[in-house]
């Protein structure tokens, strides 16, 4: 399944450690979530940085004590019809200022990609090669949005709003015409 | 999803698989030599489970050409001549029931 | 009319463009049909028993002439000639081929039209009044919410793979023509005791398997919030919505497990955290939708005027119809006119190509080039000088669209049904036309004062049987359609879900039933002038079974 980072195709540099497992010293790991509400402070003192499986029927709130020793939140989607992980995203960067990496897992296909960057996703586990390839594509297809989100793109009332205060009022007045 | 293959299938009396073609979405029916057509007298008929099976793991695979095949009921006419068995299959065949507006 | 910009017109391409990537990544194999299924949902495209089905937007009912001449073109051009007005101000084609979709799509783009979230389980085309900006009732132009509804819910990152479909429909109005009751959000906007508009919000009405009708969470809502106040809804919802059964997972569902004042506890403490931020709608920003919706440049005249006096005196048909389907304008010597799709023996809701292009051609001489589209499955021109009434009439009654029934028993709203539809379990078209040609009696019509019915060919409940006074849904039994009824449902500000009248009756009977249905009503009220509606509000439903059923 390749990792999709920075709009290109990476190594993914973190090891996944199921349920009981050791974890492993000095490498990145990313841990389910029981294992780190039981074991974070263990977790944090070990080599290496820790992230964390989040699925997406737990709260983020329940998240949040245990962000600071964290570098990375993976959330789910287990269909890419289950969109659950979309609003925890959305709280995990615009309520709880979460800056670390937030990785997409699960079912993701092309289509969801700008769904999910908006949302607050910067790294993603994709299903398929060629739409792993096609991301960059995907996520410029479209130039106008029309609701704010944490990404910071600029929404089309805002841009409305700006030119009309910029314009001069024979520029208005064309824009109501056209 | 559940394979075809998977699923326990029971029927009563003879079937046929149908599903709608991908790109107009046309009423189509399996044949025998693993084809598709809109002619219901060149649908393979099935009698049995197994049968029936058989041809809907077939046309399953075959996502390219149909859509979402399924088995349905047929019934013959005295000289033999295969018919949709229930309402919804003689819609499909013969059209809506009603005057189209446009014609 | 709301005018689009170069923004509005860019994203409209740009989904167009989206969609013909998506339409040849299904031809050729690369997506398979689940995963094709929501993306062409989300498009308004179903495939039905015979052939795709294309659903376009009317966002709240306004339609411009050179929009219908367009729905015209895709009758013809891409399907066989007519399509269907639906319940949620949407028009259908039935015929479309999918490898011309994406063709019809960019046709439709070059009059900014669009099929973006007319299904699939994401926020769906935000519907209001059919009158909103005309009628005298109302408090102010409810399509300016629906557009800045529109705006937020188009392409939403986080709503587009919700438990299931969200619907939400606005009013301004004292009399609620946009059944808001029945959305999972239904908005009502009206002003508090200091004079100041806001909305209040009711969640999780429905109907489907389990109709409810939705309950307030909050009674006054200021404008400023209402994005905050709807994300944070639909913010609980995507999380907590049932995803493990489809029949459980609407809003609705939702707010009747945990309780309506759980479920506000809930989305008050998100939209806490959100209320100030970038969704506040400052004056500036509302202002800015508003301009640009246009009204015309209404000329100064006076109601009831002499060309009007003397059509109505000349010609007892244009009376008849004038009494029927001519309404009120917020403006003095305009009138709403009502076309209705329901002429005798007809597919409730269909039109052809001829009749949109004749209307396109009537909306630009008679009513400031705007059409509407209601959820009766009706027409209006919204701006029709009264002295222009006569001779607008002949015109449309000589296209079929001028059948005096408006409200009465033979305006029927109905579902396609199984000629049609994938998931329906009986026909109802064919009931529609046969009780159309049953009360073919104007004057017993008329008698009968308003009587809503309404037909679904399955529980999805697409022809809000529900809310109809009369509801009729279609089962099946061991193979045969059969017919349950219901009284008493309404869908307009005293909304209630329909009582359920006794056993289903096979298909040959439905029509016979409906019939002695009203000749109870007819023995049984009050006065000439008490409402079918009000005849079972008063006696309730049993004194109707034991007529009804007495011989069955």
């Amino acid at each position: 399944m390749p990792l999709v980072k920075g709009g290109r195709i990476v190594e993914d540099s973190y090891q996944r450690v199921l349920d009981d497992a050791p974890v492993p010293d000095r490498i990145p790991v990313i841990v389910p979530a029981a294992r780190l509400l039981a074991d974070a402070d263990d977790l944090a003192r070990r080599g290496g940085v820790t992230g964390v499986l989040w699925p997406n029927d737990r709260r983020i709130a329940e998240l949040a004590p245990h962000l600071h020793k964290l570098a990375l939140v993976a959330l789910v989607f287990p269909k890419f019809k289950d969109g659950r992980a979309y609003s925890q995203a959305r709280q995990l960067r615009e309520q709880y200022g979460w800056r670390g990496e937030l990785r997409a897992t699960g079912e993701i296909l092309r289509d969801q990609f700008m769904f999910l960057e908006r949302a607050g996703f910067d790294s993603f586990e994709v299903k398929k090669e060629a739409d792993a390839e096609a991301f960059v594509e995907a996520t410029r297809r479209f130039s106008v949005f029309y609701q704010p989100t944490g990404d910071g793109r600029a929404t089309a009332l805002r841009a409305r709003l700006a030119r009309a205060s910029s314009a001069t009022p024979i520029a208005r007045e064309r824009e109501q015409v056209r | 999803m559940t394979s075809p293959l998977q699923q326990k299938l029971k029927i009563n009396g003879p079937v046929m698989v149908t599903a709608n073609r991908l790109g107009d979405g046309a009423v189509i029916y399996r044949t025998a030599a693993g084809e598709w057509t809109t002619e219901i007298a060149a649908a393979a008929i099935a009698t049995t489970a197994d049968h029936a099976k058989t041809l809907l793991a077939a046309a399953t695979a075959d996502y390219v050409r149909a859509v979402d095949p399924y088995v349905a009921p047929v019934e013959f006419t005295a000289d033999r001549r295969v018919l949709p068995g229930n309402l919804r299959e003689k819609i499909r065949f013969a059209g809506p029931t009603i005057a189209l507006p446009g014609a | 009319m709301y005018l689009y910009d170069d923004f509005d017109k860019t994203l409209v391409d740009e989904r167009v463009n989206e969609f013909r990537d998506q339409v040849k990544r299904r031809l050729s194999g690369e997506l398979t049909e689940e995963e094709f299924k929501s993306l062409r949902l989300m498009n308004g495209v179903y495939l039905q028993l015979h052939a795709y089905m294309l659903r376009i937007a009317i966002p709240y009912g306004t339609l411009s002439s050179e929009q219908m001449r367009m729905l015209a073109h895709v009758a013809r051009r891409y399907d066989r000639n007519y399509g269907h007005f639906t319940t949620r101000q949407n028009i259908q084609f039935n015929w479309i081929k999918l490898d011309e979709l994406p063709d019809a799509m960019a046709d439709l783009a070059s009059v900014k039209m669009h099929a973006m979230q007319t299904s699939g389980n994401c926020i769906r085309n935000i519907t209001t009044d059919q009158w909103a900006g005309v009628a005298p009732d109302e408090i102010e132009d409810a399509r300016v919410w629906g557009e800045i509804l529109r705006q937020w819910s188009t392409l939403h990152p986080e709503f587009s793979f919700l438990p299931r479909k969200f619907k939400i429909a606005i009013t301004a109005a004292s009399h609620d023509r946009a059944a808001v009751k029945v959305h999972d959000i239904g908005l009502r906007l009206h002003k508090n005791g200091a004079g100041e508009a806001g909305f209040e919000v009711m969640v999780g009405g429905g109907l489907g398997r389990t109709a409810f009708i939705g309950k307030t969470i909050r009674p006054f809502l200021p404008k400023r919030d209402l994005l905050s106040y709807v994300e944070a809804i639909l913010r609980v919802y995507n999380q907590f919505g049932r995803r493990d059964n489809i029949y459980k997972a609407r809003i609705k569902i939702l707010v009747h497990e945990i309780g309506a004042e759980a479920f506000g506890r809930e989305v008050e403490a998100e939209w806490e955290k959100i209320k100030d931020g970038a969704l506040a709608l400052d004056p500036k920003a509302i202002a800015e939708i508003a301009s640009r919706f246009r009204y015309p440049d209404y000329e100064r005249l006076a109601d009831e005027p002499a060309e009007l006096k003397a059509g109505l005196a000349a010609d007892a048909r244009f009376d008849t119809w004038f009494k029927n389907s001519v309404w009120r304008h917020k403006v003095p010597g305009y009138a709403i006119v009502t076309l209705s799709l329901k002429p005798e023996g007809g597919p409730p809701g269909d039109a052809t190509a001829e009749q949109m292009d004749a209307i396109a051609d009537l909306a630009d001489r008679y009513s400031a080039n705007e059409i509407r589209v209601g959820h009766e499955q009706n027409l209006v021109l919204p701006h029709v000088r009264q002295r222009d009434l006569p001779e607008l009439w002949r015109a449309l009654d000589s296209i079929g669209v001028a059948t005096p029934n408006v409200n009465l028993v033979s305006d029927i709203i109905s579902c396609p049904g199984l000629d049609y539809c994938a998931l329906a379990n009986t026909r109802s078209i064919p009931v529609a036309q046969e009780l159309t040609r049953r009360f073919r009696d104007l004057d017993l019509a008329r008698g009968l004062g308003r009587l809503h019915i309404n037909i679904s060919g399955c529980i999805n409940a697409c022809g809000h049987h529900h809310v109809g006074h009369i509801g009729i849904l279609g089962v099946e039994k061991n193979g045969e359609e059969y017919f349950q009824l219901t009284i008493g449902g309404r869908a307009d500000e005293k909304a209630e879900v329909g009582a359920l009248l006794g056993p289903a009756v096979p298909y040959d009977d439905v029509v016979d039933t409906v019939e002695d249905i009203v000749a109870a009503y007819l023995e049984l009220r009050e006065r000439p002038d008490e409402l079918f509606i009000d005849t079972v509000k008063r006696i309730g439903v049993e004194p109707f079974q034991e007529r009804v059923y007495a011989t069955r």
